[in-house]
């Protein structure tokens, strides 16, 4: 450990980027990313980000970047909701008996087994395995959605872009009332 | 003969004299000139600014002010408005309050940007000035309305609440009722960040009709389009107003009632506000457009047709703070319509969208340089730009004093030749011969900064971001940039070398903030050591900064010149590396 300012910590030179540079030793972090990680994005597969985090899955967004200041955010936040609900970005949770709603940012997610375990994770419950014949017969819970049209639909019957494109907002009813839907 | 002559003034002339200047600068400059003008002139200071709450000590600024009636204080770095400063790592404004309390019995006025305010915070400032009167918090936390209350309460003189963009526990709309029905000082009442959907709109309308002398006043979102009218009735002497709600179902009454309520208001000239627009309301404000220097649309989800429409009813406009609906040919109207425009920010409306969903690109900003000759300041969120468009900029606009460009995705190359930004940058440091505030993005290179250290010479503040090669990049800037005061850098590759070689710059500035950079811990803790007139904080949320090796990088770093030593609020993550290499925690 240097006791005074080395002239060669302070001698500059004009060298292509990476010679002769110190050790630097960038051990990864269990929680963090590095900016490849997160600028590469759009190439990862479902299994590497189910594996990354012990946290919810991770956001595509870097954090404070762009540099908009959370009040703004939350404000054309809650707009795009009554908006553009339909586009599938933040949409409502609620469960039944629940006493409060919570909210999802649904493009997180990459597909209905991913948002299936966030919710159970959520909200503490289980919703167990979807079937297309059965639905979720047999579960606690079903998680079931509000379309454009104003229908309530079942979680799981739609192709995954379909549901994300459509989805207002997501209610998980308890398993004996969801049986109604289920039933084709 | 002259030394003679400088006695001969006693101090009360010299005191008289000394109450015409006003400026910070100039105060501090008198201060100097020798050690009488220094006492006289500490005696008799009124207002002092402390740009970082952490430089100073309450008590330093006490005993050396004694007289002080209005104090302006910051607190947390810059990049916490980006959720990038952890909550707790401080801002704390009780002490200052509770010494205030004792020392400033007389104090006025109290200004705070980004600093943790509580309810007993409030309520001390409530119960501790007899003669309060202007109370601004500029983007706090911690309190709730029923430290509001107690200011309303308590304070009999109060002119100034203005609580813009703070962060406020909305318990109850209530509080208002708290101003008592003696209160008719009110000049400025800003409300806009408060959630409450019960704001007490009975108690908002007899405080309003009780001030003659109120010349702000800005609701917040709670109250709807057709309360409007009644208060701007109320006050027809309104130089600034700001909206609530701006929407509702078009009804032929309420519009002519809400454009006859704005027609009245013979003085005003600043709208904000604008939650929820329907467009359909918009000619309302028709009347009042032609005064109008200052309009803030930056939450209105309007298109462009709305906004072209309502700019060009507009021409005395200096001001504009609008989303990127605009679009450019929104902004090719602004240019060509609003020839006084000085301060132009666009916002974006989808900033974490993959895809662009509006047309804004480079083209609206050069458009807006070339048309408006007095625009001093940018704020643009973009998604596309080019050098050749910088450059045209640069040379159109070399007025410019403020120039802050977010590119949305990172690194992102000029699109026409796919280069980096550096030569368009480097245009605008280099015509903009006052340029005092720079944010850059994009694709950027060592290059960028070796501009901005040789032109950049009146930059006081400097933003980057994903940009740099090396340590040769952050040399640049801190050995060029002599009016540099304050630099924030996150994710660039500048490590120990270039901050180590200009430590004593350091010193001459008010604050420097790295965050995902490559600055060791080593590197810190002889920071710390070797320049005692600097505080170094370490901020790791995830381990304690010595449990690695000292050769991996810090996470966060923070470091600010300061006279009052170490800070002893610290939260568990952040770490001060002080002279005696102790890791102060």
């Amino acid at each position: 450990m240097e006791n005074d300012l080395n002239l060669k910590a302070t001698e500059l030179r004009l060298g292509l980027p990476g010679s002769d540079e110190p050790e630097r030793q960038m051990i990864p972090r269990p929680n963090k990313r590095t900016l490849s990680d997160i600028v590469s994005e759009g190439s990862r597969s479902t299994t590497e980000e189910d594996h990354q985090d012990t946290a919810p899955p991770a956001k595509l967004q870097i954090v404070g970047w762009p540099p908009v200041r959370s009040y703004r955010k939350n404000c054309l936040q809650g707009k795009k909701d009554e908006v553009e609900g339909g586009t599938g970005m933040y949409v409502k949770v609620s469960v039944d008996g629940a006493p409060y709603l919570r909210k999802i940012d649904l493009k997180v997610y990459r597909s209905y087994p991913q948002l299936l375990l966030a919710l159970e994770n959520m909200f503490k419950l289980t919703i167990g395995a979807y079937s297309e014949r059965e639905g979720y017969n047999g579960s606690d819970y079903a998680p079931t959605y509000e379309d454009r049209d104003g229908d309530w639909m079942l979680v799981g019957d739609v192709p995954w872009e379909m549901f994300i494109s459509s989805c207002k907002r997501l209610r998980i009813m308890k398993g004996s009332e969801a049986r109604g839907l289920g039933c084709v | 003969m002259q030394k003679k002559m400088a006695y001969s003034f006693p101090d009360e002339v010299l005191e008289h004299v000394f109450s015409f200047i006003q400026s910070d600068k100039d105060r501090n400059a008198v201060s100097l000139v020798c050690k009488s003008w220094y006492e006289i002139e500490r005696w008799c200071r009124r207002k002092v600014f402390i740009g970082n709450c952490y430089a100073v000590s309450p008590r330093m600024v006490i005993r050396r002010f004694p007289e002080v009636r209005s104090i302006k204080l910051k607190g947390k770095p810059h990049f916490a408005d980006f959720n990038l400063v952890p909550d707790g790592w401080g801002g704390y404004v009780l002490p200052w309050i509770a010494e205030m309390a004792g020392a400033y019995p007389w104090l006025e006025e109290i200004r705070l940007k980004r600093m943790v305010v509580t309810d007993e915070s409030l309520e001390l400032i409530a119960k501790s000035f007899k003669n309060f009167k202007v109370l601004v918090l500029f983007s706090c936390e911690g309190f709730s309305t029923d430290g509001l209350a107690a200011i309303a309460a308590s304070c009999k003189n109060l002119r100034e609440l203005d609580l813009r963009e703070s962060e406020v526990d909305d318990l109850s709309g209530h509080w208002l009722a708290h101003f008592p029905e003696t209160c008719t000082s009110l000049v400025s009442l800003n409300i806009s960040c408060l959630r409450s959907d019960e704001v007490s709109f009975s108690a908002l309308e007899r405080l309003v009709g009780r001030c003659p002398n109120l010349r702000s006043l800005r609701l917040n979102r709670a109250v709807t389009l057709d309360k409007i009218a009644n208060i701007l009735r109320r006050a027809p002497q309104l130089v600034d107003f700001g909206t609530g709600y701006y929407a509702a179902e078009l009804q032929p009454d309420v519009f002519s009632n809400l454009a006859g309520a704005f027609s009245s208001c013979k003085e005003l000239k600043s709208l904000s506000g604008f939650w929820d627009v329907v467009p359909a309301y918009l000619p309302a404000l028709y009347s009042i457009c032609p005064r109008l220097t200052s309009l803030n649309l930056s939450y209105a989800t309007i298109q462009s047709p709305d906004l072209i429409k309502l700019v060009s009813h507009c021409p005395r406009l200096q001001r504009l703070l609008v989303l990127d609906y605009v679009e450019d040919s929104g902004l090719e109207e602004l240019a060509s319509s609003c020839k006084d425009l000085q301060e132009l920010r666009v916002f974006p409306s989808d900033p974490f969208g993959a895809e662009p969903n509006v047309s804004l690109t480079e083209q609206g900003l050069v458009a807006v340089s070339l048309g408006c000759p007095k625009l001093r300041s940018v704020l643009y969120f973009c998604r596309r730009m080019s050098n050749a468009a910088l450059v045209t900029i640069a040379q159109n606009r070399p007025n410019l004093t403020r120039f802050r460009l977010c590119i949305i995705e990172p690194k992102t190359p000029d699109y026409l030749t796919l280069e980096p930004l550096d030569v368009g940058f480097g245009a605008i440091v280099e015509h903009c011969k006052d340029l005092s505030r720079l944010s850059l993005s994009g694709l950027l290179t060592d290059h960028v900064f070796e501009y901005i250290g040789t032109y950049g010479k009146k930059l006081e503040m400097l933003s980057v971001a994903f940009a740099g090669d090396s340590d040769l990049g952050l040399h640049h800037v801190l050995s060029g940039c002599e009016s540099l005061r304050k630099l924030e850098i996150r994710d660039c590759p500048f490590g120990d070398k270039a901050l180590l070689a200009n430590a004593a710059k350091l010193e001459t500035m008010r604050s420097l903030w790295m965050s995902s950079c490559a600055v060791s811990f080593g590197a810190c803790k002889l920071l710390g050591q070797k320049m005692p007139k600097l505080n170094v904080e370490v901020i790791d949320e995830t381990e304690p900064p010595d449990s690695r090796p000292e050769s991996c990088p810090v996470d966060k770093l923070y470091i600010y010149r300061s006279v009052a030593g170490p800070r002893f609020d610290m939260p568990p993550f952040v770490w001060t590396m002080d002279e005696a290499v102790r890791i102060l925690h």
